[in-house]
């Protein structure tokens, strides 16, 4: 690993840090305006993180170290991802440590992490969350991961960067299998980043959160911490599926400071079309019961698993 | 007896014989039997281990001993499998040994020198199952395994439930038993010749290969606690004390994996891919029961074992997957699938055992093994809470502790398999693999609801108050293991190189030689196609966190208040509110309901005191033992029909067989 090398690894990372909360500015703005109301700054985000950080934290009395250590976790790990996932480069030298299971395996510890602090202060509306997430995450994550593997057949590799390189790189072929698991995709994004139609991120009513009713306990700079983390998350869902589905503009070489510069309004302009896509789903779509969450990622699940038998029959 | 390895092993089994003989002696004198005799069988454990880990690499060498019946000797051999299995057992004994010094009080059912003895005895079984060389011995030792195991799960026979499970596991147990017998008999096919030696050397044709293989998979499956025969794990382990049930389940479930792959790589000369699709089928079938069953048990140590049934199909899944690349020739990929195999076998031996011995010491301090009435024991046993957090994690499979490294591994050789020449079984493998991760991923809904239920929320109950931690002989025994989790998990290419001989041995292929594995980075086939180091990710994550940590700390203030919890502001919160055992494994019941043989009692509106109950039971009673015991019945009372109890019947009977003898014979 090179100096340079190092450098843009770091660089990559940093973007990933500021633009986050901006992705979520960006969402819930177009979110504001496809419901004709007034739309909130595309920085607030970063003025609620920041209000937060300045904020005397309060903790449940019965809380443990666990509900404590958990937003530095969660943060700790949705970072290692956004080192992993190439934004702007393909050359990640830190990829190497992490592969696209491994991936998968850390927004699993950031997931457990995030349902062992809920079930710690022993309230009713954490444990129900912590449940919940786990149910949604138990059906999410092998659709992820049969997502991943059938882009790792087409390379013939699962790390992350060579998958996205074999993609964005080789002579303009279609790949049907990538249809269906760019379909899945979308599907365990939406579960996995609590938006609608699984879960509601705007939401005030108790018995319908998932991901909130999880933080329900949290103040102060943990809040902020687990905030940044999940804009930290959505932005590495929708740097895979933009790097996999959508991989034009990346470069392959980090240190060629020159093509970097050409390949940031590339992603930004990737990221706004992805945004405000988000937002139109969720404004289209309703939030299901609880349990037609199964059957909307038991179907994502489905596409995937396809995508690999699609993968296989057609070798493309 | 001579300095080398295998003489060493010998001399470990027969110390252990003699401490528990030692232990016999003095049946009923405590302090003598905890910190004496069991504190030395784990010095014994330790040195077992080791000498393991020297043989490892070294080329397997023979003995004969000559005990048993005349003519009959004993042959003992040590190669790198019995190597491996022997440092599993050596290595996770010494904790459990450990921890059993101070986990055995004087109140249990069976005398604490009985117990000293049958414990020793049946970890000198299993050491003696792994050098066994010939049918002959490796059945009595295999037989001593069971008969020591069961007096160890009926430790607290007065119970007449622990009974009858002690009696489900012994009958199984020989069941299994009877095909491993016969699967001896057709290995040895024809030469009537018993030891393994020979057994190599024959080459079996036709159907014989098969029938012994399947006799195999089945005799070992009842051990290990496959599809059907699975019943008598979720029985035995919660009836047995718990450094028992971490033996069971953390090693003595490893014998017979150690025996399936004896047979299938070792002693059959050949495979044949469809076995491998079997076994395979079957491992998955396996882990995806276990983990639905586990996920929706109230008592902590079903919990585990349904988990133990998960882990044990996943090994199987994974040997399937060997002999599909085995049979097909493609011996890399066979070394591959062969390592995660082991090494899987080696990650659950330490993380189960850390998660028996850590309720273990949840039931000595609350005398409850009902989820529905622990909880926040994190606040009155730190040790165990954050030793089981340790093993919890490893368990559910995620980086960087051991358990991810070895799924990481299997889920690696299923996207290889594309290279296989049969298109049935190409299609087949991507639908294996989804089956696969559906299981590793529900494990961690398991391992939340076992350790957020135990030691998280609230105490569910008033005497939870009283809870003290784990003594010191427990804690040591908890921190070895749970260092082991660690250790095994941050360092895989070391534990791969040591596995190495073991492939080269069976499969005929190193696993890492052709790759590009540093001792940091893990990287099977070539670092562009996929690598994997722990130790880089953990280290960036630590850095981040420290980072993190500090410049919060730093740049703002570090207040912290503490307050009532909030809950959106509902003030009348008890502890009862929180998520029970049963609450917290709803959804996984509702969504797999097919799954379970379900009963509901639902209270009606006007109950003055209203009862909600629902049970989910196993179909396999219903649908295959129920039956066998309902024929078995119909049968013994068709036999009363010819005992009719007169002595005049009896002799018509004499009569009729003589004519007919007359008639045939003559």
């Amino acid at each position: 690993m090179t100096i340079s090398g190092f450098l843009s690894q770091l660089l990559q990372l940093a973007i990933a840090l500021v633009l986050a909360p901006l992705l979520v500015g960006w969402v819930n703005k177009c979110r504001a305006w496809l419901a004709n109301k007034t739309a909130p700054s595309i920085l607030l985000p970063y003025r609620m993180i920041r209000k937060l950080f300045f904020k005397d934290a309060v903790v449940a009395e019965n809380a443990s170290s666990i509900f404590r250590l958990t937003p530095y976790i969660v943060f700790g790990a949705m970072c290692c991802a956004a080192a992993i996932v190439p934004s702007l480069a393909t050359d990640l030298p830190f990829a190497r440590a992490a592969d696209a299971i491994a991936l998968v395996g850390l927004f699993a510890l950031a997931r457990v992490f995030m349902a062992l602090a809920a079930m710690d202060i022993g309230t009713s509306f954490g444990s129900l969350g912590a449940r919940r997430e786990m149910f949604v995450g138990f059906l999410a994550e092998p659709a992820l991961l049969m997502v991943l593997f059938t882009a790792s057949l087409i390379s013939g590799s699962t790390s992350l960067p060579s998958i996205v390189d074999t993609i964005a790189h080789r002579d303009l072929a279609i790949y049907p299998s990538l249809a269906f698991a760019g379909v899945a995709f979308t599907m365990v994004s939406l579960a996995e980043n609590a938006r609608i139609p699984v879960d509601n991120p705007a939401t005030h009513l108790e018995l319908t959160m998932i991901h909130e009713a999880m933080l329900l306990e949290y103040s102060a700079r943990h809040l902020a911490l687990l905030e940044w983390a999940s804009a930290l998350k959505l932005f590495n869902y929708s740097c895979i599926g933009l790097a996999l589905f959508f991989p034009f503009g990346i470069v392959v070489s980090g240190t060629d400071w020159l093509a970097l510069l050409g390949a940031a309004p590339a992603l930004i302009a990737k990221l706004l079309a992805g945004g405000f896509a988000l937002a139109l789903i969720e404004t289209l779509s309703a939030k299901m019961r609880i349990f037609r969450a199964p059957e909307f990622l038991g179907t994502a699940f489905m596409l995937a698993v396809l995508a690999m038998l699609v993968n296989l029959l057609l070798g493309a | 007896m001579n300095l080398s390895p295998l003489g060493l092993i010998i001399a470990a089994i027969v110390a252990w014989l003699v401490i528990g003989t030692l232990g016999l002696t003095r049946p009923r004198h405590f302090a003598f039997i905890t910190r004496v005799l069991f504190p030395a069988g784990s010095a014994v454990g330790l040195a077992l281990a080791a000498v393991a880990f020297v043989a490892l690499a070294l080329p397997p060498q023979s003995t004969i001993l000559p005990l048993g019946l005349p003519d009959l000797p004993f042959h003992l051999r040590l190669d790198a499998l019995s190597a491996f299995f022997l440092l599993l057992l050596g290595s996770t004994g010494t904790a459990i040994s450990l921890y059993s010094a101070g986990y055995f009080r004087s109140s249990e059912g069976t005398a604490p020198g009985l117990i000293c003895f049958q414990y020793h005895a049946f970890l000198a079984a299993m050491a003696l199952v792994m050098v066994a060389d010939d049918a002959y011995l490796f059945m009595v030792a295999w037989e001593t395994m069971a008969l020591t195991s069961f007096f160890l799960v009926t430790t607290e026979h007065r119970i007449p439930e622990i009974r009858r499970a002690g009696f489900l596991y012994l009958l199984i147990a020989h069941v299994g038993a009877i095909a491993i017998l016969l699967c001896f008999g057709t290995l040895q096919g024809g030469s009537g010749d018993y030891t393994f030696a020979t057994m190599r050397t024959m080459h079996l044709t036709g159907a014989w290969p098969s029938a012994a293989f399947f006799l195999a998979l089945f005799g070992f499956g009842a051990k290990a606690g496959l599809l059907p025969l699975h019943i008598w794990l979720p029985e035995a382990h919660p009836a047995a004390p718990s450094p028992v049930s971490a033996l069971m389940s953390g090693v003595m479930l490893k014998t017979a994996i150690y025996g399936l792959l004896r047979v299938t790589f070792d002693l059959l000369s050949g495979q044949i891919w469809w076995w491998g699709v079997v076994a395979l089928a079957l491992g998955l079938a396996t882990a995806l029961f276990g983990v639905i069953f586990a996920a929706v048990q109230s008592d902590m140590k079903r919990l585990l074992a349904y988990s133990s049934i998960e882990n044990i199909g996943i090994i199987v899944a994974g040997i399937g997957l060997t002999i599909l690349f085995k049979s097909y020739g493609k011996t890399l990929l066979a070394a591959i699938t062969l390592t995660a195999v082991l090494y899987h076998a080696l990650n659950h031996a330490f993380f189960k055992s850390l998660l028996f011995l850590a309720t273990g010491s949840v039931l000595h301090a609350t005398h409850e093994r009902s989820l529905g009435k622990l909880g926040g024991l994190i606040h009155r046993m730190p040790w165990v809470a954050w030793l089981a957090l340790v093993g919890a994690l490893a368990c559910a499979g995620l980086p960087p502790l051991n358990g991810f490294v070895s799924e990481w591994l299997l889920l690696q050789a299923f996207l290889f398999t594309p290279s296989l020449p049969q298109s049935f079984v190409n299609m087949l493998v991507p639908v294996a693999a989804a089956a696969l991760v559906l299981a590793v991923a529900l494990s961690a809904y398991v391992m939340v609801k076992f350790f957020g239920v135990i030691f998280l929320g609230r105490p569910r109950e008033a005497n939870l108050a009283y809870a003290k931690d784990a003594g010191t002989f427990e804690r040591v025994g908890l921190v070895w293991l749970a260092a082991g989790c660690v250790v095994l998990g941050l360092f895989p290419v070391t534990v791969i190189t040591l596995l190495d001989p073991i492939n080269t041995m069976l499969v005929g292929s190193s696993a890492i030689k052709g790759g590009s594995s540093s001792w940091l980075l893990l990287a099977p086939i070539n670092a562009d196609r996929s690598s994997y180091s722990p130790l880089i990710m953990l280290a960036v994550i630590v850095a981040i966190v420290l980072l993190t940590g500090q410049v919060v700390h730093r740049h703002y203030h570090g207040r912290v208040r503490r307050a009532p919890p909030w809950d959106c502001g509902f003030p009348a919160q008890t502890p009862r509110m929180q998520d029970t055992a049963e609450g917290f494994g709803q959804p996984i019941r509702q969504v797999f309901e097919p799954f379970f043989r379900m009963k509901r009692v639902l209270p009606s509106p006007f109950d003055a005191a209203p009862r909600y109950e629902v049970t989910a039971e196993d179909h396999f009673w219903h649908w295959f033992y129920v039956p066998i015991a309902r024929g078995a019945e119909v049968l013994a009372r068709l036999v009363g029909y010819i005992q009719q109890g007169r002595i005049s019947v009896y002799l018509t009977y004499s009569f009729f067989t003589l004519l007919a003898l007359l008639f045939l014979v003559r």
